[in-house]
C-alpha cells in the first residue's frame, strides 16, 4: 500500500492509495460537508456537497468519490465552492417540502445544520411545493417523502449492513421516489426485517420512529460503527 | 337611503376583522356586522398528517394561546391512542393551562383594555394605548407586564420555550418539573398576587363609571356554556360541559364534551369566513351562547380556590346568579387571573406533579379522537379522525372566538343603536363598537398582534357603494 502526500487547503497530508480526498480530510480535520456519506457503507456521491478543486483541473470533483493521488493540490472551501454548496441546499428546500418547525426532526437535522453552516437564510428559488405521501404503514416507523432528499443512505445501509435490501429508488429527477420492495407500503413489505438502520441513518426528518412529535426525533448511529468494527477487525466493543 | 359605516381594521383585537355597520334611511342602525375576512384552512393542513405530528403543528394556530390548542390537540391524540395519562402528566397539563389563561388574560387586561378603561373611552386616541397608560401609571403597567411574564415563564419552564411548546403528546408529557423549577415558580407568586388584587381594585373602582356602557355594550340574554368538575366548580382542563340561560336556568347539565356535535351545530354566513355556532335543541339563531371568562362564571356553582370564590360571591351580589352585561368579561377575566394564581400554589404542593412517569406508550387504538380543554377565550374543541396507518383524515376545530362569534354580532349591533346617530363618524362611538367586540378578547387568526393602536380605517358608504365619508387615524 503506497502513501500519497498531498495538499489540502494548503496543508501538507498523507492518505494510502485507494482512500478518498473527503476521508483524508476529514481524517486530518478538515470537515467537508456532506450529506449523501454515512461512514460505514459505501459512497455513492449523490448530494454534491463534497464537491472541491483540485489544481490542474477544470471542473469540480466530489471528495467521497475522488482517491488521492500524490501531489494532489486540494481546495475545499473557495468562495466558488461555497456558492455551489449554498445554491445545492437551496434546491433540496426548494423541491420538497420542508416545513422545520413543525417538523419530527427538528433542532436534530443535518440538513437543517448544514444550512444553518453554510448561511443559508432564505432560498432564492420557487418552492415547487409537490403533494408528495407520508407512508405510516409500517407498524414502527414512518416515511414522509416530503423530507427525502434522495440521499440513498437509508437505501445503503439496508443492502450492505442489514441485507436485506427493502429499499430502492423508483424514477428520475424530480420524479425520484424512494420505494419499499416494489412499491409496496412498506408496513407489507416482505424483505423489511425492521431492524430501523434505514431509520437511524436517515439525515433527515423523512425517516421517523411513529408516535414522535415535533423535534422530537433524535437518531443513533452507534450502531453503525459497532457493526463495521466487529465486522472489519472481529471486535465486538462500543 | 341605506348608508354603511366601516370600522376596519378594528384595533387592538387578535387578528383582522372589520365592522360594518347599516343604516336605514334616517340615518339610525339598520344592522351592524362583525366580519371575519380571514380564512387560515388550518384544518385542511392537517390532512395525511400523522396524528401524533398534531400538538406540536396546532401549537401553530396561535402565538397568544397555543397551549390551549397544544392540549386540546394532545387529548384528542390520547384518545386516539386509547391511553389514561400518568397522573404527573395531568397536574403539568393543568400547570400549564392556568399559566396560559393567566398570561392570556393579563395580555386582554393590562395591554388591550386597560387603556379605554383607565383613560376613558372618549380620552384622546393618541395617549389611549399602553404607553399613554404608562405614562401616568407606570408602575400599574410594569406590573401588568410581569403578571403575563410571570404566565409566559412557567409555560417556559415546563415547555422550554415561550412561545409554542411541543412539551405535551399523545400519552403524557416529555419531562418531570424539577424542584429548582418549582421553587423558581413559587417565587413569583406573592408578586402575581399582589398585582391581580390591584387590578380588581382598580377595576371595581372604574366599574360606576362604566355604568351606561355595561348596560348597553352587549348586554342581553343568551345561554352561557363552560366545563365544570363533578362538583360544578369551574374546571379549565376537563369535565363536563353545562349550559344555563340568561336567568340562570340549568338548561343542560353533565354534558359529555366529547359528543359535542350531538347539541352544537355551526350555521355559515356569506359575508364572513368564521362560522356561527349555536345550541342545537334551540336551533339558529336562538341558540346563540356565550363561552369564555364571563360564561364559566355564569355556570359554575363555585370556583373552588378561597379568594377567587369571595370575588364571584361579590361579582353575583348586584345581579342574581347570571350577568348578561358583556363588558363584565373584563371582570371575569379578573376573577379568573385570581383564581389560576391560586390554583398554581395549589399544584405546586402536590407531590403528584412530580412523580416520575409522565408518558405512556401504546400505538393507535381508535381511529377517532376528540380534545376538548377551557382555553383563555371559551370551551376548544379538536376533532380528529385517522386513518389504520394513524394519517389524519379529517380534523374539526371548534375554537373559542367562533363560538362566541353570534355574541359579538349581536353586542356591535347594540352597541350601533346606542352610540351610532345621523351617521356620524364620531370618535367615542367608534371605540365603543370596538370595546363591545374587544369584551371578547376575540382571536381571530392569532399571529398579529397589536399592541397599542393599529391604523384605523372608518368609510362611509350609501347603498351605490358611494363613499360619503371617511376617518382615519394611526
Ligand atoms: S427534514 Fe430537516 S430540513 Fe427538512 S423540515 Fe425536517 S428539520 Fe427541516
Ligand atoms: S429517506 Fe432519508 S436516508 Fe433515505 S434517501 Fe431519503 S433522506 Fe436519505
Amino acid at each position: 500500500m503506497s502513501v500519497n502526500t498531498l495538499s489540502i487547503d494548503g496543508k501538507m497530508v498523507t492518505g494510502t492509495t485507494g482512500e478518498t480526498v473527503f476521508d483524508v480530510a476529514w481524517n486530518n480535520g478538515v470537515r467537508i460537508p456532506r450529506l449523501c456519506h454515512v461512514g460505514g457503507v459505501s459512497d455513492v456521491g449523490a448530494c454534491r456537497l463534497c464537491l472541491v478543486e483540485v489544481e490542474g483541473q477544470s471542473r469540480l470533483v466530489a471528495s467521497c468519490r475522488t482517491a488521492v493521488q500524490e501531489g494532489m493540490v486540494v481546495r475545499t472551501d473557495t468562495p466558488r465552492l461555497q456558492a455551489h454548496r449554498r445554491l445545492i441546499v437551496e434546491l433540496l428546500f426548494a423541491e420538497r417540502n420542508h416545513v422545520c418547525a413543525v417538523c419530527v426532526q427538528n433542532g436534530n437535522c443535518e440538513l437543517q445544520d448544514l444550512a444553518a453552516s453554510l448561511g443559508v437564510d432564505h432560498v432564492r428559488l420557487r418552492y415547487r411545493y409537490p403533494k408528495l405521501p407520508v407512508d405510516t404503514s409500517h407498524e414502527r416507523f414512518g416515511i414522509d417523502h416530503n423530507r427525502c432528499v434522495l440521499c440513498t443512505r437509508c437505501i445503503r445501509v439496508c443492502d450492505e449492513v442489514e441485507g436485506a435490501h427493502t429499499w430502492d429508488l423508483r424514477g428520475r429527477g424530480t420524479h425520484a421516489l424512494l420505494i419499499a420492495d416494489f412499491g409496496d407500503p412498506w408496513g407489507q413489505s416482505e424483505s423489511c426485517t425492521s431492524c430501523g438502520k434505514c431509520v437511524q441513518v436517515c439525515p433527515t426528518g423523512a425517516l421517523f420512529t411513529k408516535g414522535k412529535s415535533v423535534a422530537e426525533m433524535q437518531k443513533d448511529r452507534r450502531f453503525l460503527k459497532y457493526i463495521v468494527t466487529a465486522r472489519e477487525k472481529h471486535e465486538w466493543i462500543r | 337611503m341605506t348608508d354603511r359605516i366601516l370600522i376596519n381594521p378594528v384595533t387592538r383585537i387578535e387578528g383582522h376583522a372589520k365592522v360594518s355597520i347599516h343604516l336605514d334611511g334616517a340615518g339610525g342602525v339598520r344592522t351592524a356586522q362583525f366580519h371575519v375576512a380571514e380564512f387560515r384552512g388550518f384544518e385542511k393542513l392537517c390532512e395525511g398528517r400523522p396524528f401524533a405530528e398534531m400538538p406540536g403543528l396546532m401549537s401553530r394556530i396561535c402565538g397568544i394561546c397555543p397551549v390551549s390548542h397544544v392540549l386540546a390537540s394532545a387529548k384528542a391524540g390520547d384518545a386516539i391512542l386509547g391511553v389514561r395519562i400518568p397522573v404527573a402528566a395531568e397536574r403539568q397539563r393543568r400547570l400549564m393551562n392556568y399559566a396560559q389563561a393567566l398570561q392570556s388574560h393579563a395580555l386582554s387586561y393590562f395591554h388591550l383594555s386597560a387603556p379605554d378603561l383607565l383613560l376613558g373611552m372618549d380620552a384622546d386616541p393618541a395617549r389611549r394605548h399602553l404607553f399613554g397608560l404608562a405614562e401616568l401609571d407606570a408602575d400599574f403597567v410594569r406590573r401588568g407586564i410581569r403578571l403575563r411574564q410571570f404566565g409566559q415563564r412557567v409555560i417556559e419552564i415546563l415547555g422550554g420555550k415561550r412561545i409554542h411548546p411541543t412539551w405535551t403528546v399523545p400519552g403524557g408529557v416529555l419531562k418531570v418539573v424539577t424542584t429548582a423549577e418549582r421553587d423558581e415558580i413559587a417565587g413569583w407568586l406573592p408578586e402575581a398576587h399582589a398585582t391581580v388584587r390591584l387590578a380588581l381594585d382598580r377595576f371595581r373602582a372604574i366599574l360606576d363609571g362604566f355604568r351606561d356602557e355595561a348596560a348597553h355594550i352587549g348586554n342581553f340574554s343568551s345561554l352561557h356554556m363552560g366545563l365544570v368538575n363533578e362538583a360544578g366548580e369551574l374546571d379549565l382542563y376537563d369535565g363536563r360541559l353545562r349550559i344555563v340561560d340568561g336567568e340562570g336556568n340549568v338548561v343542560a347539565d353533565g354534558l359529555d364534551p366529547r359528543r359535542y356535535h350531538t347539541f352544537l351545530a355551526e350555521a355559515t354566513e356569506p359575508w364572513s369566513y368564521m362560522k356561527f355556532p349555536y345550541y342545537k335543541p334551540m336551533g339558529y339563531p336562538a341558540g346563540m351562547f356565550r363561552v369564555g371568562p364571563l360564561a364559566r362564571l355564569n355556570v359554575v356553582k363555585a370556583m373552588g380556590t378561597p379568594l377567587a370564590d369571595r370575588e364571584l360571591r361579590e361579582f353575583r351580589q348586584r345581579r342574581g346568579v347570571v350577568r348578561n352585561e358583556s363588558f363584565l368579561y373584563h371582570q371575569a377575566r379578573l376573577v379568573e387571573m385570581l383564581h389560576c394564581v391560586e390554583r398554581i400554589e395549589e399544584l405546586l404542593g402536590e407531590p403528584e406533579l412530580y412523580s416520575g412517569q409522565v408518558r405512556v406508550n401504546a400505538g393507535q387504538n381508535a381511529r377517532e379522537g376528540i380534545g376538548y380543554s377551557e382555553a383563555p377565550r371559551g370551551t376548544l374543541f379538536h376533532h380528529y379522525e385517522v386513518d389504520d396507518d394513524g394519517l389524519i383524515v379529517r380534523a374539526n376545530l371548534l375554537i373559542a372566538t367562533a363560538q362566541n362569534n353570534l355574541a359579538i354580532n349581536r353586542a356591535v349591533e347594540q352597541t350601533a343603536r346606542r352610540y351610532v346617530d345621523n351617521g356620524r363618524l364620531r370618535e367615542g362611538m367608534l371605540n365603543r363598537v370596538e370595546a363591545a367586540v374587544r369584551c371578547y378578547d376575540p382571536c381571530l387568526s392569532c399571529s398579529t398582534h397589536a399592541l397599542g393602536q393599529m391604523p384605523f380605517v372608518v368609510e362611509l358608504f350609501d347603498d351605490q357603494g358611494n363613499l360619503l365619508d371617511r376617518a382615519q387615524r394611526r
